[in-house]
C-alpha cells in the first residue's frame, strides 16, 4: 500500500485540519476572555438556526462557489489564478452595463444576459494574463493579481466619472430598475408554501452556482477538453507529446477560470445590492482560493467548502453583532481555518499519510490480506 | 437563540434599572474600523462619553463587508435598538431601504444629507470649511511654500477636503505649490500607513514641509513619517496633535464626536431632518491644545479667526468640490 486510502485524503484531513482550526479559534476566544461554547452556539444559531441565517450564508456561499470554482478550473492546468478579485470586479461591471442599458422586460431574460455579460467581463480580464504567460512566459500569479489592482482602478474610474448618478456622493452606480431584480429565494419558495426569510440576500443565482458546480465537473471528467485540461496540469511535457497546444490550453483554461470568476457578480451586484458599489468583491476572489484548496478541486468540494465558508462569513457577523469580540479576531479565526486547510496542508497529511502506510506495512508483514494494488493505473486526478 | 434572548434580557434589565432610557442606541462604524483614530474613532468618542455621564451602554458593530451594512440596521432595529447611529456616506443606500420598514426607530446617519425619509436625522459637515483653515495654518507654517495633501481613496469626499484645503492655502500665498496625492482606489488606501509613509517622503523630496492627511488609518503613516523627518503635518477628524506633539501642526476636527453624542443623549426623541454642520455650528474647526500651542503664532491665529469669521458671515465663499465636482485651486 503506497496511498491513503482515498476517504482520508478526502474527509479525514479536512476535518482534522477544521478541528485543530476550531481549537485554536477557541483558545484565542478564551484568551480575549470570552466564553468559546457560548461564540460557537451563537455563530451555529446565527448562520444555521433560522432561515434568515441560513439566507445569509447561502448568500456568501453562493459567491465562494463562483470563485472556488474559478480557482478549482485553473488548478486542473496547474495554473494559479489569483486574480478571481479583479474578474469579479469586471463581471460586476459588465452587469451593471447590461442591467442599467438595457431595458429587460422580465428577470429570467435579465438573468441569462447578466450570466453572459458577466462572464465575457471576467474572462476578457482573466485573458490578457493567460496569453502573457502562454506566448511571453510571464508568471500567472504575478501577472493576475496584478490585474487586480487595474481592475480596482478601472472600477473606481467607470464608478466615479462615468456611472455615478448626478448629485451623489456615493462611488456607486444607480440602482438596476425593479424589472431586474432577481426573485430570493423567499420569492422562489413561497409558491411551494415554504416560508423563507424575506430580508435574507440569497437568491436565484444560487441555482445558478449550483448547475455551475454541475458543468464544471462535466467539462473536467467529461470532455475531452476536461481531459486535455488535466493531462496538462500532470506534465506540460508529455501533454505538448500528445499534441496539446499549451497555448491553447493555457488562454482557454483562463477564459473557463475568469468567467466563472466573473459569475459571481450576477450573485452579489444584481441579487444583493443591485447596484455596483466600489467594494463590491470584497476578497471573494481570495476567498475563492482556499475553497478551491479545501474542496480539493473538486466541484463537489468547493460546493462543501463554499458552504462552510458561507457559515464562517454569517456566523462571524452574528458574533460582531452580538458580542464584543472584537471583528480583527473573528478575522482570525477565519483566517485560522484557511491556514489549517490551505497552507497548512501537509502538516496533517504528512503525519496521517505515514501512519496509514505503517499500518499498511504492519498488515502485509502479519501476511494478512493487504489490498490488492489495484489493476488500472492511477486516475488522472490524484495527487502526487 | 437563547443567547441572544438571554442577551436581549439583560440588556433591557439593564436599560429598566437606568430608568431614563428605555432603549438602547446603536452604533454602526464603517469599514474603516472602530480604531482608526479619525473618523470611526471620534464616533466612538462620543457614545463613549455619552455613556461614561449617563452610565447607559450601547450596541456596537464593526461592518466587515457591504452585505452587512442592511443586516445590521435590521438586527439592530429589530432588536429595539433606538436610535441606531450609521458612520459614513455608503449607509445612504441601505438606510433607504431598511428606513420605511422601521417607522418607530429613529436613525441617525452621518455624512448623509440627501435622503428623503420622516425618521432618519441626517447630518452633514462642511469639511471644506475646515478644511480652508488648515490649509491657511498650512500655507503661514510652510518655509518651502509647498504644501502636501495626502487622501485616502480617490472618491470625491477626499477631494472636497482637499479641494477646501488648497483654496486655504492659495488665500494665504498665491504662488504656493499644493501637491496632492492619493493613496489608492480600494478601501484598502484608508488603512495603509505603510503607503502613506511612502507618500509622505516623496512629498518631501518635492519640498513640502507641511503635510495634511484626509486618509484614515493611513494618515497614521503620514503623520509618523511626518515627525520622523521633521516636518510639520496636520490630523483630520479626530483631534490628532497628541500623536506627535510638536510635530503635528493641527488637526482639522469634524465633530462627529459631538453629532454622536448629541444623538444618544436625545435617545428616541432625537429631531429628524438634514443637518447641515460648518464652521457656524462648530460642526468643524482647526484644533488647538498644548501639544501644539508652540506651533501656532498669535498672527496666524488671528488670520485664521478672521477667515472663519468671514466664512460664516459669508464673506468668504469656499467653494466646494461637489458644486460642479472640480476644483480652482488644484488638479488632482
Amino acid at each position: 500500500m503506497d496511498k491513503m486510502p482515498r476517504w482520508a485524503d478526502v474527509v479525514l484531513i479536512p476535518l482534522i485540519s477544521l478541528i485543530l482550526a476550531a481549537i485554536l479559534s477557541a483558545l484565542v476566544i478564551l484568551f480575549i476572555g470570552e466564553d468559546p461554547v457560548a461564540a460557537v452556539k451563537l455563530m451555529v444559531t446565527g448562520a444555521l438556526g433560522s432561515t434568515y441565517g441560513w439566507g445569509y450564508t447561502l448568500y456568501y456561499a453562493t459567491n465562494f462557489m463562483f470563485t472556488g470554482l474559478a480557482v478549482a478550473v485553473a488548478f486542473h492546468a496547474r495554473l494559479f489564478n489569483i486574480g478571481g478579485e479583479g474578474q469579479a470586479m469586471l463581471g460586476g461591471l459588465g452587469v451593471a452595463l447590461i442591467c442599467l442599458m438595457v431595458p429587460w422586460p422580465h428577470w429570467s431574460f435579465a438573468l441569462v444576459g447578466a450570466v453572459g455579460a458577466s462572464m465575457l467581463f471576467g474572462a476578457l480580464w482573466a485573458v490578457i494574463p493567460a496569453y502573457l504567460q502562454a506566448a511571453r512566459g510571464s508568471h500567472i500569479v504575478i501577472t493576475t493579481i496584478m490585474f487586480n489592482f487595474i481592475a480596482a482602478a478601472l472600477l473606481n474610474y467607470f464608478l466615479v466619472n462615468l456611472l455615478r448618478p448626478v448629485g451623489s456622493m456615493d462611488p456607486a452606480s444607480a440602482r438596476f430598475p425593479e424589472a431586474v431584480h432577481l426573485p430570493t429565494l423567499h420569492e422562489l419558495l413561497a409558491p411551494l408554501g415554504i416560508s423563507f426569510s424575506k430580508a435574507a440576500p440569497a437568491n436565484v443565482s444560487l441555482l445558478v452556482a449550483i448547475a455551475a458546480c454541475f458543468l464544471v465537473w462535466a467539462l473536467i471528467w467529461r470532455t475531452r477538453l476536461g481531459y486535455e485540461i488535466r493531462a496538462y496540469g500532470h506534465s506540460q511535457t508529455a501533454a505538448r507529446y500528445a499534441g496539446i497546444s499549451p497555448m491553447r490550453i493555457t488562454v482557454v483554461t483562463m477564459v473557463i477560470s475568469g468567467g466563472l470568476a466573473g459569475l459571481m457578480a450576477v450573485n452579489n451586484v444584481m441579487g444583493e445590492a443591485e447596484r455596483l458599489v466600489m467594494n463590491a468583491t470584497e476578497g471573494a476572489g481570495f476567498i475563492g482560493i482556499a475553497v478551491a484548496l479545501m474542496g480539493r478541486s473538486h466541484p463537489f468540494g468547493v460546493f462543501i467548502a463554499a458552504l462552510l465558508f458561507g457559515f464562517l462569513y454569517q456566523g462571524g457577523a452574528e458574533l460582531a453583532l452580538w458580542t464584543s469580540i472584537p471583528r480583527e479576531l473573528i478575522v482570525v479565526i477565519q483566517a485560522l481555518v484557511i491556514l489549517f486547510t490551505g497552507a497548512l496542508d501537509n502538516m496533517v497529511r504528512m503525519p496521517l499519510e505515514r501512519m496509514f502506510l505503517a499500518i499498511g506495512r504492519r498488515r502485509r508483514d502479519r501476511g494478512e490480506g493487504a489490498p490488492l494494488p489495484r489493476p488500472t493505473p492511477a486516475p488522472l486526478d490524484k495527487k502526487e | 437563540m437563547t443567547y441572544v434572548t438571554k442577551l436581549m434580557g439583560a440588556a433591557a434589565a439593564l436599560a429598566l434599572s437606568a430608568g431614563a432610557a428605555l432603549a438602547e442606541p446603536a452604533l454602526i462604524f464603517d469599514l474603516g474600523g472602530k480604531f482608526d483614530k479619525s473618523f470611526n474613532e471620534a464616533a466612538f468618542n462620543g457614545a463613549q462619553r455619552w455613556a461614561e455621564e449617563t452610565g447607559g451602554s450601547f450596541r456596537e458593530i464593526e461592518l466587515q463587508s457591504e452585505a452587512q451594512r442592511e443586516q445590521a440596521l435590521r438586527r439592530f432595529a429589530e432588536a429595539g435598538s433606538n436610535p441606531v447611529i450609521t458612520m459614513g456616506f455608503a449607509m445612504a443606500d441601505p438606510l433607504s431601504a431598511v428606513a420605511p420598514d422601521y417607522p418607530d426607530t429613529k436613525f441617525v446617519a452621518i455624512d448623509v444629507t440627501w435622503l428623503e425619509a420622516p425618521n432618519i436625522r441626517q447630518i452633514g459637515f462642511a469639511e471644506h470649511e475646515g478644511s480652508y483653515l488648515v490649509g491657511m495654518l498650512a500655507a503661514m507654517a510652510s518655509e518651502s511654500n509647498t504644501v502636501g495633501f495626502i487622501g485616502g481613496m480617490d472618491i470625491p469626499l477626499i477631494r472636497h477636503f482637499g479641494c477646501g484645503y488648497a483654496q486655504g492655502v492659495k488665500a494665504v500665498n498665491p504662488d504656493a505649490t499644493v501637491i496632492a496625492n492619493m493613496t489608492g482606489t480600494t478601501p484598502s488606501a484608508w488603512n495603509d500607513p505603510v503607503k502613506g509613509s511612502e507618500l509622505t517622503k516623496s512629498q518631501i523630496s518635492q519640498g513640502a514641509d507641511v503635510v495634511y492627511a484626509a486618509a484614515g488609518g493611513t494618515g497614521v503613516g503620514v503623520l509618523q513619517t511626518a515627525a520622523d523627518e521633521n516636518i510639520l503635518s496636520i490630523g483630520v477628524d479626530s483631534n490628532q496633535n497628541y500623536l506627535h506633539p510638536g510635530k503635528v501642526l493641527t488637526s482639522m476636527l469634524k465633530r462627529v464626536d459631538v453629532a454622536v453624542y448629541d444623538a444618544m443623549k436625545a435617545g428616541i426623541d432625537v429631531e429628524t431632518g438634514v443637518f447641515q454642520l460648518g464652521l457656524a455650528e462648530e460642526g468643524v474647526g482647526y484644533a488647538l491644545d498644548e501639544h501644539n500651542a508652540s506651533l501656532i503664532s498669535d498672527e496666524m491665529k488671528a488670520a485664521v479667526e478672521d477667515a472663519r469669521a468671514k466664512i460664516i458671515s459669508g464673506d468668504i465663499e469656499v467653494v466646494s468640490y461637489y458644486a460642479n465636482d472640480t476644483c480652482p485651486a488644484v488638479d488632482f
